[in-house]
């Protein structure tokens, strides 16, 4: 049973990972999940000292707020002061993040958060934080509910505002003039990204969640040109690296969360190599612009 | 020579645009009449590109306002369409032809709503106007440069607006394209719809546009081509710039330029 849960959370936080991750690397923004993905750390602690439990929608709230100011910093160290935009997410989510360290240290004895897990997760651990009813029915693990509700928001989503994200990835000036709010739809892809990365933050740590948030799109995106198919792919690579990431870390007796994203590092190798359209090592046939 | 008219497409009073407190366009005031081919044109960084963001609002402006319509651009959205250059989008995004023309009809569904079949099916029309319809489902990565920028031309058009805001849509396409395109604007402004151009070809531009706007980060003129393609005007708009001088000076000598006047 511990097997199913454990495997459980990880396709769930894989899930919500990848689809928001295909439209972060269209947009040339993967960094940009690093940094929320860091700098929702001092949300979540704020808002635990604040209310002093782990519960999650005080935590969600507090790294939603996180997220979506880490974005507009960035913005705005980028476009007042000047800086280059990477070394605006440098500086803005590395300092964050040192926050929500100190922050840990500091209320150290009242904090029931602990260093390690924040940077690397302890999935193992899901199954033993159980939801228990006050009529003492076990409705399962806490953190399954959690990611449960928050991989059905992302679906929702990305299904009513398919096209919104489509175009405003694609050709945001285009948006622009047709009266479609860039700005709008930035932001809240940004709190999507927040909201799934405190949910995730438990399970598999805020370093690994990059991993989930990056490899199976890229993968993905060398496997096909179909933006639907991408989706579909990079949520089937984040389950197939939950199952596998599991088994490996069980016969390895390791880190689940490490196995789980070293999976999607092999994967994206493979595709690398054997993709049919991209692969290296594919002989392919170029398709050539047909000319006039 | 700066022509104003009445009942403008677009009127432009007193615009100013800075980038990072410089300013690039200074004190604009045009009027564009209704049904007309209209050229945008200057040196580089003269601000073209400029203009045309500013005047649907894609830009922070520092003074003055645009009016379409004789409305705020806001309410008047749907009636607007724009060709951006090509080189502002990434080629290598994972959709065909046919999702990128589709986009043209977005902004008439409301939020939530997907593409009906009469979306589908002006998608596919304006893929057919532009030539392309053999390419719906080719991936948008294996076009050639003119290929892409009909396909931009066609999700503009399947939007069906009143008028068009295009962003070099000559720039690097082949002569058979460029031929293509200008002929489907002019039946466009046949049709009564307000085409404005942003255009870098002098030699083309007497021939392609009634109506031109000169732009050197102030306005030069603005009128119907044959009143402001003159020497002197020219002279004031690529003034400083000695190769481009030197061109339009060849022009000149050769007798090729203005033709239009000399034929009549």
């Amino acid at each position: 049973m511990n097997a199913f849960w454990i495997i459980l959370t990880g396709s769930l936080v894989a899930t919500c990972c990848s689809l928001l991750g295909c439209y972060l690397i269209l947009r040339r923004m993967a960094m940009i999940g690093d940094a929320i993905s860091h700098a929702v750390l001092p949300g979540i602690v704020i808002a635990f000292l604040l209310t002093g439990s782990r519960d999650s929608v005080p935590m969600i709230i507090g790294a939603g707020l996180l997220g979506v100011l880490t974005t507009f910093l960035i913005e705005f160290f980028h476009k007042y002061a000047r800086v280059q935009s990477d070394a605006a997410i440098g500086v803005t989510f590395t300092w964050l993040f040192a926050i929500g360290i100190i922050l840990i240290s500091v209320f150290a004895g009242q904090v029931d958060l602990d260093q390690d897990c924040v940077l690397y997760g302890e999935i193992a651990y899901v199954p033993l934080d159980l939801w228990i009813t006050e009529g003492g029915l076990s409705l399962g693990p806490r953190t399954v509910w959690t990611i449960g509700f928050v991989t059905i928001l992302i679906i929702a989503f990305i299904l009513f505002g398919y096209k919104e994200l489509f175009l405003t990835a694609f050709d945001s000036g285009y948006a622009a003039a047709i009266g479609v709010s860039t700005s709008l739809w930035y932001y809240l892809l940004m709190t999507a990204v927040s909201l799934t990365t405190v949910a995730s933050f438990e399970s598999v740590g805020a370093i690994l969640v990059v991993a989930l948030l990056v490899a199976p799109p890229a993968t993905a995106y060398l496997l096909t040109d179909n933006f639907k198919t991408m989706l579909v792919l990079s949520v089937a690579l984040g389950i197939i690296a939950s199952f596998a990431g599991y088994y490996l870390a069980v016969w390895m007796d390791g880190s689940i969360a490490g196995a789980i994203a070293t999976i999607t590092g092999v994967e994206f190798l493979l595709a690398f190599l054997f993709s049919p359209s991209r692969g290296i090592l594919i002989n392919r046939k170029l398709v050539q612009p047909v000319q006039h | 020579m700066i022509l104003q008219v009445d009942n403008p497409v677009v009127e432009v009073h007193d615009l100013t645009v800075s980038y990072d407190r410089k300013p690039v366009l200074w004190g604009i005031d045009l009027t564009i009449p209704a049904g007309s081919l209209v050229g945008v044109i200057g040196p580089n960084g003269a601000g073209k590109s400029t203009l045309i963001k500013a005047m649907m609002d894609l830009l922070p402006t520092g003074s003055g306002y645009v009016r379409i319509f004789d409305k705020p651009i806001n309410e008047v959205r749907k009636r607007i369409s724009y060709v951006p250059q090509r080189e502002s989008v990434d080629w290598d995004f994972p959709a065909s032809v046919f999702d990128v023309v589709l986009m043209g009809r977005y902004g008439n569904l409301g939020l939530f709503s997907r593409p009906r079949k009469a979306d589908k099916d002006a998608a596919m029309e304006a893929l057919e106007k532009v030539g392309m319809q053999s390419y719906a489902q080719r991936q948008i990565s294996q076009l050639s440069g003119g290929q892409q920028q009909r396909v931009f031309l066609a999700r503009a058009l399947a939007q069906n607006a009143d008028l068009y805001f295009m962003d070099e849509p000559f720039a690097g396409v082949d002569i058979a394209t460029e031929t293509a395109i200008i002929e489907l604007l002019r039946t466009m402004r046949d049709q009564g719809k307000t085409v404005i151009v942003v255009h870098h070809d002098l030699q083309s531009a007497a021939d392609y546009f009634d109506w031109v706007v000169l732009l050197n980060m102030r306005l030069v003129g603005s009128g119907p081509t044959e009143k402001v393609l003159t020497q002197e005007l020219l002279e004031q708009t690529y003034g400083g710039k000695l190769t481009v001088l030197s061109k339009v000076g060849d022009l000149l000598q050769k007798q090729e330029f203005p033709s239009r006047e000399k034929q009549r």
